[in-house]
Formats: C-alpha cells, sequence, structure tokens
C-alpha cells in the first residue's frame, strides 16, 4: 500500500519560563492508506502534542515545532503557507476530540457545525451541505437525523455527541482521521460501539486513521501498528500482533504486566512500573525511562538508545531489545 | 426468598455494612420564582445488599448508575431518601449531628480525582493531619507530626514531603496522599471512589498494590466503585453490578467473571479489550445497541430491556427482583435459568 503519511524527526518544543520541554523530541513514522496505527502512552509522553504538530495546532508561543518534516501526500506540511494548510486541515485530514462535550461549540446547532465545512472546504450550497449533514449522520448511526440536526450539543449524551464528531471528520472524505483518546470519557458499551463505528467507517472508505490511547486493550483490537512512546519519544514501534506478543521494550514489557486481565487467571498481586513518569524539563542523560528499568546498564546512562529493528517491521530503541525478545519468545514457546 | 431476608439471615456472619432497599431520588425543580419539583431523578432504586468485615466489594458499572451515590448515602453524604443502612448494626439514617460525626471516624472515603480533591493551599501534611484535629485525636503538637509521618511513610511517601503542596505532587503520589488522609483517622471501612481510573496505566497498579497491602496490614473493609472491570476483578472479593439505580447482579468474583448470568453483565464484560491481538479476536462480543435511559424517565418494568437482546413483553411489565440462582449469585434478570417464575 502506499504511504500516505510520513513524519521524519519531528521536534515540537514548548518554550517556557521555567525551561524548555521537549514534548515531542526526534519523532518518525509513516502510515499506509488505509491502516490503521495506535500511538500509545501516558499522559504527557507527547503523544498528543505530536498529533497536534502534524495539523498545525500547537499554539505558539509557547509552543513550536522546531525541527522535522510531516510529509502528507507528497508535501511537506510545516512547510505550507496558512492559506494552503487551511485546506488540508478538516479536508484532508480531520480530527477527533477526547471530549466531545467541550469540543463542540454549545451555543451553535448540530447543523451549522457540520455544515460549515461542507460549505467551506467542498462549496456546496446551504441546503445541499444540510443534506449532506443528514446523511452523514444517518451514517454513524444517529436516529432521526433531520430532527436532531436542529438540535444543539447539549440536548445529545456523550457517546451521540462523538458520533456527531464523527460525522463532522468524515464529512469532506478527509484520508487521515487523528483521533485523540476518542473514547476516554465514554463507557465501556459506548466505547465499544463508536470504536467498531470508526473501523468499519475506515475499512469502508479507505480511510486511514490514527487512533491516541493510553488503553492497550483498545489498541489491540482495532489497530494494525502500533507506536509506543514514552518522554517525548518512540520507544518501541510494531504490528500489534509483535508488540503484544513480544514486547521488546522493558517500558511495554511493565505496561503490558501491570494492568490486570480479563481473560488471565487472577494474579495475586500486580506488577506495576515502579517509580514516577519522568520530569520533562529535567530528563536525565540517557535513555528516560532508565530510572524505572529493571534492565538497566550502564551504558543506559550515557547515551540515548536509538530506534532499530529487533525483526523484520519491528523496532525497539533499547539496548537490552534482543534479551527481551528472546525471554519472551521462550516464555511463549 | 428476597435480598432483604437473605441478607437479614447474614446478620450473623460478620457483616460489616448491611444497605436495605436503599433509595435516593434527587428531586428536579422548574420554575424561577416558585420552586416546583417536576420529577425526581431516581439515582439509586432499591439497592440492597451487605459487606462483610474484611473483605472488598467491588460495585460496577457505567457513569450514572448510581454506584457514586450509593458509596455516598453509606457514607450519610446523602440523606437517603428511603432504606437503611446498617453499620455495625447501627442504623445511620437515623443519627445525626455529634453521634454522626462519631461514627463517621469510622468510615472514610478515597475520591477518584486526586487533581480536584486535595486542597491547593494546603501542605500534604495538613491535608493528612486535618481528620486528626477534626476529630481530636492527637494530644499535643509533637504527636500530631508524628502521626503524620506515620501516615506518609505508610503509604510510600517520605516525612519530609508534608511541607510540599500538592502541585509538587505526581498524580500517584496525589493519589497516595488521599489514601493517607482516609486511614488518619484508623476507619474500619473505606469508599474507595474510581481511585485509580485517573491514573496512568503504570501507576494504577502501584495504587492497587498499596490499597491491598493496607487492607491486609489494617484490617480494612472497602466498599471499591469502578468501572474498569479488570481492576475490579483484582480487588474484590464478590462484585455488584448495577444499572439505572439498581443490582442487576451480585456474586463471588471467580463466580462472576466465569458464569455472568445477567445479559447486561455480560455485555459489559464482552465490551472490554483485552491487551492481546490474537486472543482478543477469538472472544465472543456482545455490541449493546443504544444508550444509558434516562435516570428521569426510566423504562417500564426492568430497566435494562429496551436494550436486552432477550427481553420479552414481561420484562416490559415486571421490574424482577435479585434472587439467589445459585449460592451466593444474586441475578435480577427472569430469564436466568433457576430465577422461577416473575
Amino acid at each position: 500500500m502506499a504511504t500516505l503519511l510520513e513524519v521524519r524527526d519531528l521536534k515540537t518544543h514548548f518554550f517556557t519560563q521555567e525551561g524548555v520541554v521537549k514534548a515531542v523530541d526526534g519523532v518518525s513514522y509513516d502510515l499506509a492508506e488505509g491502516e490503521t496505527l495506535g500511538l500509545v502512552g501516558e499522559s504527557g509522553c507527547g503523544k498528543s502534542v505530536s498529533a497536534l504538530s502534524i495539523m498545525r495546532l500547537i499554539p505558539d508561543p509557547p509552543g513550536k515545532t522546531v525541527g522535522g518534516e510531516v510529509i502528507f501526500d507528497g508535501q511537506d506540511l510545516l512547510k505550507l503557507p496558512d492559506s494552503q494548510m487551511r485546506r488540508v486541515r478538516g479536508k484532508q485530514i480531520a480530527m477527533v476530540f477526547q471530549e466531545p462535550m467541550t469540543s463542540l461549540n454549545p451555543v451553535l446547532s448540530i447543523a451549522r457545525q457540520l455544515t460549515e465545512s461542507l460549505e467551506l472546504h467542498l462549496d456546496m450550497s446551504k441546503p445541499e451541505a444540510r443534506r449532506e449533514a443528514v446523511r452523514r449522520l444517518a451514517q454513524v448511526g444517529i436516529p432521526d437525523p433531520e430532527h436532531r440536526i436542529k438540535q444543539f450539543p447539549h440536548q445529545f449524551s456523550g457517546g451521540m455527541l462523538q458520533r456527531v464528531m464523527i460525522a463532522m471528520a468524515l464529512s469532506c472524505n478527509p484520508k487521515l482521521i487523528i483521533a485523540d483518546e476518542p473514547t476516554t470519557a465514554l463507557d465501556v458499551t459506548i466505547q465499544a460501539q463508536i470504536l467498531e463505528l470508526m473501523k468499519h467507517l475506515s475499512r469502508e472508505y479507505g480511510v486511514s486513521l490514527i487512533i491516541i490511547t493510553h488503553n492497550l486493550g483498545v489498541v489491540a483490537r482495532y489497530a494494525d501498528r502500533v507506536n509506543i512512546m514514552y518522554a517525548g519519544k518512540i520507544i518501541e514501534r510494531g504490528t500489534a500482533r509483535d508488540m503484544y506478543r513480544h514486547p521488546s521494550h522493558p517500558y511495554t514489557l511493565g505496561l503490558l504486566h501491570s494492568v490486570p486481565r480479563l481473560d488471565l487467571p487472577r494474579k495475586e498481586k500486580l506488577d506495576p512500573v515502579e517509580g514516577q513518569p519522568p520530569d520533562l524539563m529535567h530528563l536525565p542523560a540517557g535513555c528516560a525511562f532508565r530510572e524505572r528499568c529493571r534492565f538497566a546498564i550502564e551504558r543506559c546512562a550515557e547515551e540515548i538508545p536509538p530506534l532499530r529493528a529487533v525483526s523484520a517491521g519491528h523496532f525497539s530503541a533499547c539496548f537490552a531489545a534482543e534479551t527481551l525478545v528472546s525471554r519472551t519468545k521462550e516464555k511463549g514457546a | 426468598m428476597t435480598a432483604v431476608e437473605h441478607t437479614q439471615t447474614k446478620q450473623g456472619d460478620n457483616v460489616l455494612i448491611e444497605v436495605q432497599n436503599l433509595k435516593m431520588y434527587f428531586p428536579v425543580t422548574s420554575g424561577l420564582l416558585v420552586q416546583r419539583t417536576v420529577g425526581y431523578i431516581k439515582a439509586v432504586d432499591d439497592v440492597s445488599f451487605f459487606v462483610r468485615r474484611g473483605e472488598t466489594l467491588g460495585l460496577v458499572g457505567e457513569s450514572g448508575c448510581g454506584k457514586t451515590t450509593t458509596g455516598r448515602c453509606i457514607l450519610q453524604l446523602y440523606r437517603p431518601t428511603a432504606g437503611t443502612i446498617l453499620f455495625d448494626g447501627k442504623d445511620l439514617c437515623s443519627v445525626q449531628g455529634r453521634e454522626l460525626r462519631g461514627i463517621r471516624r469510622q468510615m472514610q472515603l478515597i475520591f477518584q480525582d486526586p487533581y480536584s480533591s486535595l486542597d491547593p493551599r494546603m501542605t500534604a501534611g495538613n491535608i493528612i493531619g486535618e481528620p486528626l484535629i477534626v476529630h481530636g485525636l492527637s494530644r499535643d503538637r509533637r504527636e500530631y507530626r508524628e502521626r503524620v509521618a506515620e501516615l506518609l511513610s505508610i503509604v510510600g511517601l517520605n516525612a519530609y514531603m508534608a511541607d510540599r503542596f500538592p502541585h509538587e505532587f505526581s498524580g500517584g503520589q496525589r493519589q497516595r496522599i488521599g489514601v493517607a488522609r482516609a486511614l488518619a483517622v484508623n476507619p474500619q471501612f473505606i469508599v474507595c471512589d474510581e481511585p485509580v481510573s485517573a491514573l496512568d496505566v503504570s501507576i494504577q497498579a502501584q495504587i492497587i498494590n498499596l490499597l491491598e497491602e493496607l487492607q491486609e496490614k489494617l484490617d480494612l473493609t472497602y466498599l471499591f466503585i469502578a468501572h474498569d472491570l479488570s481492576v475490579v476483578r483484582h480487588i474484590s472479593d464478590r462484585v455488584a453490578v448495577m444499572y439505572l439505580g439498581h443490582i442487576v447482579e451480585i456474586a463471588e468474583r471467580n463466580e462472576i467473571y466465569a458464569n455472568p448470568r445477567h445479559p447486561y453483565t455480560q455485555a459489559l464484560l464482552s465490551a472490554v479489550p483485552i491487551p492481546d491481538p490474537i486472543i482478543d479476536a477469538q472472544r465472543e462480543r456482545i455490541l449493546l445497541t443504544g444508550e444509558v435511559p434516562s435516570p428521569l424517565n426510566p423504562p417500564r418494568g426492568c430497566v435494562f430491556h429496551p436494550r436486552c437482546w432477550m427481553a420479552t413483553e414481561e420484562c416490559q411489565e415486571v421490574i424482577p427482583e435479585l434472587r439467589e440462582v445459585q449460592t451466593g449469585h444474586w441475578v435480577a434478570c427472569m430469564h436466568v435459568p433457576g430465577y422461577g417464575s416473575p
């Protein structure tokens, strides 16, 4: 499949009074057409910032994308003039945000919010845009769309609003949808509905998806490939299958082991990743995960381990990756 | 045998908390000058259960199902509309004022959000020490300081951190402060209201382990309210599932996860994604349609029937009561084998 998006060495830093926060520090990945990519990490690891950087939605000041390239459909988005970037945003790349309750405008009707991008990007007339908006609402499973479109966000439930957000994202037939924690604010049964809907739509229309989440289960179910981020860097990348069966970074391993699982016998004690996530303003030299890592060696304090291949299509940024992989393989066998 | 009779027969069985037919209705008013009650939100509607001494009862359900309200009713933070809550045999709903405050010492609460539940202008030491002052538990300054230091070390923080303010701590550390505050008065019973859902995955396990260690060490009884079913399975001895103000199923942990009987429990369990793509793909999935109805206008009969694939006409008429279908396994669904006639 053809590559749709290529992020090369992206760096987004925040220049605050206390110092420079390197929220995203040298992130590279690519995304094929129709692929679903999971971007996983804990709060503050830079997963949202890296997505917002693609859309060029980082508030400046204090934030600034200081380096790298974002090649989308053959052009570098970071070099586009603002006027052209506006044509990409919402039309070719759309976003679904975490909290549907706060990301829609409470004083505008759903119709007004849905038709805006249609009129702007696709040059539709008002009645045309409205018909299209109703069609989109029906597509995402909102009952009685002709009536519902006249309503305001507060008249919808959280799950329904997230459907509206997805309808809005889909409205201009984008090539890529970035969903930033699309279901974190929703209940389990509604989460399943929304994710099934997104997966179904992405298959049907060949839209690529980037799902940003901290939920490892969501990624396992819906992503083709996964990037795990820690302290502004990708520390492991691979297919979902590789990642879960043969985790090759201690952090990934720790995450997978620390969550209680419904399908395995109950463990007497959970196995947490000890310590606290690092302060991005005062990152230690060497590997950022070193202080919480069980496999740390002296070399980890001196050099930042680069992301390198451990098997075909599976990358890890750990000096001990091979040992880890062989250990998990033994266990699995 | 109804749930109430059952819980009453359990009286001798070392029960610490017993909730009988608890109802909590919040009035909905309308009108600018003259407020008229136009309806009630039935947040908790006829709920009965008990918690044994030293055990953890998990209370799961989706947002708005009434699980937090139930916890707050037990602590008398809300005065229930109807029903009784027995704490160690004493009815909490009938005591007030000074007497209630005395009993409250035995019951504490750990909140969900460690960011908003700590006063940003108080130091960690003062936050943890405040209950000691309120309940007059330390005789002098030295004893107070020693106790605060002790509490900090119990939850895995250092004594010198007492002078820091909440913003200087990470999320996991703040939750530890919340735990220390709850422990300050040596309670017997703690309501943990989603204590880990605001924390990062790698930190959640730390707090869960801490809660378990403390339970063992201090002989605590927990009501563990959460929506994360895997976490609840890990920490609970028994689990109760709530839906729209009703308990629909209650059983021993292993029993309810291996053998869920109520259709809602089954759907809820199947909706949880497993962090392993191969295993997850093989699981059977029940995708519920529709959403949770409004508690302002709940459906007639069984509250789950509009979303239930097993619903029959009868379900629209009769509210199924909680019945024991197997020893210790209680279900409120008339289509479960062994339930009997409605």
